[in-house]
């Protein structure tokens, strides 16, 4: 026993030796490749704005990446070189309606430190925000001293941005995953094969665990199609965002509006007369309580999917500015211990931010399932008290 | 507030609606409907194979119980049919010996009538025979005695009274 046991504390020993010198490794190759982008975002904030500070030290230089991350952007950039200033990613088409079409490649920006002109009229990327304003041939963007918002006017921007690539590519990969589990249930007898079949539990459990208990077995299936479909593509799209392409699709309001918009409508939309008469006329309570109530009530309609909208917003945008936070300080310690720290530290969080992309996407489906639940039921709580 | 409000993007809500409603429609007809009605089949089909199992299970059940029932009854009906042959053997051997016995009583009764008259007829036959036999002497010595008629015939006719039978 002995002498089994030396090898095998020998070989324990080695890989807790090694483990420390796997992490700097990886850190240093995250480093090298986070601080070009860093960098080269400061030096072209500072070619492009002129009147701005530039950025110098780390701090400021990360701070301004982050902020650039969580936004929107009109070209798909992976990665730059800080060096020679070159891009690795590809341009994407803008759309502006301003007083006709304009369509071109957001290449003619080349990356915001160009203004880009369209049958006659000259546009430029505000650096702050990332949109699009209609500026003079010198790009000259003039910004409101109070609110900090460009005084320019903003064409209506039809642009395939990031995001628009990212939930065109989510939608994709959705569509061939759970078609071709449909199909293969139809070619495999009634059992699932390929790759779909990793999600069949999952609609399941979306069926069983979130739609029938929270809307009742009379009226799930109408509602089940959106469900499905929201809490995959809010999956989908949050695990988008912790992969490196850099995507921050569900940490953009524009987005969580649209899907909190979707549920306040369908289901204000298929609510029965029950739900309004609780909302307005509150059975159970005395009368003057009720004109109370209803104020309240009707602001509840309005408030649970905004709430929708801003937690999920919230989460992810604030994972992301975290995450990145972190990943950021290995550069300002720039010391062995430091960064290896804020390694592990966001390592860990990268862990943290996947089950957070898993649980936003639940509770996404789950709130949406019991407000249409609510729109639908049928007994009063009266009643329901008896069951 | 306002910087939320700010962030608000009205190409991208467009296209975030146009792509997302498109989605939810095109994966409610190819993927949703067919995975739920699959899913919900193939339960279905689970559940009603475990009923049918626990059907079959009660009719294996039943018809064991039936079996061990038909088994008794027919031991049942063995055992009274042998009990009745039993009984109908005893019943036979019974009334044959019965009738046996009647019948031997019966041809003993006969025989013992048979004999009588036999005796009857004999005892007759013997008396004739008698009554001849002492005519033939009373002949003979009639003849021999024809001087003494009367006297002779009173002696006859007084021996013959001697001789009455029975």
């Amino acid at each position: 026993m002995v002498i089994s046991n030396k090898p095998l504390r020998f070989i324990l020993v080695a890989l807790v030796a090694c483990l420390p010198a796997m992490s700097f490794a990886n850190s240093e190759k995250d480093a090298a490749h986070v601080q070009t982008e860093v960098a080269h975002k400061a030096v072209s904030e500072g070619h492009h704005e002129g009147g701005h500070a530039e950025p110098t030290d780390v701090k400021s230089k990360i701070k301004a990446f982050i902020g650039h991350h969580v936004l929107d952007s009109h070209d798909f950039t992976l990665t730059q070189d800080d060096e020679t200033g070159k891009y690795y990613g590809f341009p994407l088409p803008v759309i502006i309606w301003d007083n006709g079409l304009h369509i071109f490649s957001s290449s003619k920006f080349n990356h915001g430190h160009a203004v880009a002109e369209s049958n006659g009229n000259f546009y430029a990327i505000n650096h702050h925000d990332g949109k699009i304003y209609r500026t003079d041939a010198t790009g000259e963007i003039t910004e409101d001293e109070k609110s900090g918002h460009p005084t320019n006017v903003r064409p209506l921007d039809f642009s395939i941005t990031k995001t628009v690539v990212s939930i065109f590519a989510a939608a994709l990969l959705m569509f061939w995953l759970f078609s071709s589990l449909a199909k293969s249930y139809a070619k495999n007898g009634g059992i699932a094969s390929g790759a779909g079949r990793i999600f069949e539990p999952l609609v399941v459990y979306i069926r069983d665990e979130v739609a029938i208990p929270n809307i009742g077995e009379k009226h799930y299936k109408k509602y089940m199609s959106y469900l499905l479909t929201i809490f995959f593509f809010v999956l989908f799209l949050n695990i988008f965002g912790l992969t490196p392409l850099g995507i921050n699709a569900t940490g953009n309001l524009t987005i969580t509006f649209s899907l909190a918009i979707l549920t306040f409508l369908i289901t204000n939309l298929t609510a029965n007369k029950n739900y309004w008469g609780h909302i307005f006329w509150m059975p159970g309570v005395p009368k003057p309580m009720r004109i109370i109530l209803a104020p309240i009530e009707l602001l509840g309609v309005f408030i649970k999917p905004f709430s929708l909208m801003i937690r999920l917003y919230a989460n992810i945008f604030a994972g992301h500015i975290v995450l990145m936070s972190i990943i950021g300080l290995m550069f300002i310690f720039k010391s062995w211990i430091g960064s290896s720290l804020s390694f592990g530290l966001s390592f860990v969080l990268s862990i943290l931010e996947i089950l957070v992309a898993f649980l936003q996407a639940y509770i996404f489906t789950m709130l949406s399932a019991l407000y249409f639940g609510s729109a639908v039921e049928e007994h009063h709580h009266e009643e329901g008290a008896h069951h | 507030m306002d910087k939320l409000i700010y962030q608000f993007e009205f190409g991208l809500f467009f296209w975030q609606i146009l792509i997302f409603v498109g989605l939810i429609l095109l994966l409610k007809k190819f993927a949703w409907k067919p995975i739920l009605d699959a899913v919900n089949d193939r339960e279905q089909g689970i559940k009603d194979a475990l009923l049918s199992a626990e059907n079959a299970r009660q009719e294996m059940q039943n018809l064991q119980a039936d079996n061990q029932r038909i088994l008794n009854e027919a031991r049942a009906e063995r055992d009274a049919m042998l009990k009745e042959a039993r009984e109908m053997k005893e019943q036979m051997i019974a009334d044959s010996k019965n009738e046996a016995q009647a019948q031997g009583q019966k041809m003993i009764e006969q025989a013992k009538a048979a004999i009588e008259s036999e005796k009857n007829a004999a005892m007759a036959e013997l008396k004739s025979q008698v009554s001849t036999l002492s005519l033939s002497i009373a002949e003979k010595l009639l003849k021999e005695e024809l001087s003494n008629k009367e006297s002779q015939t009173k002696l006859v006719e007084k021996m013959l009274g001697d001789v009455k039978l029975n």
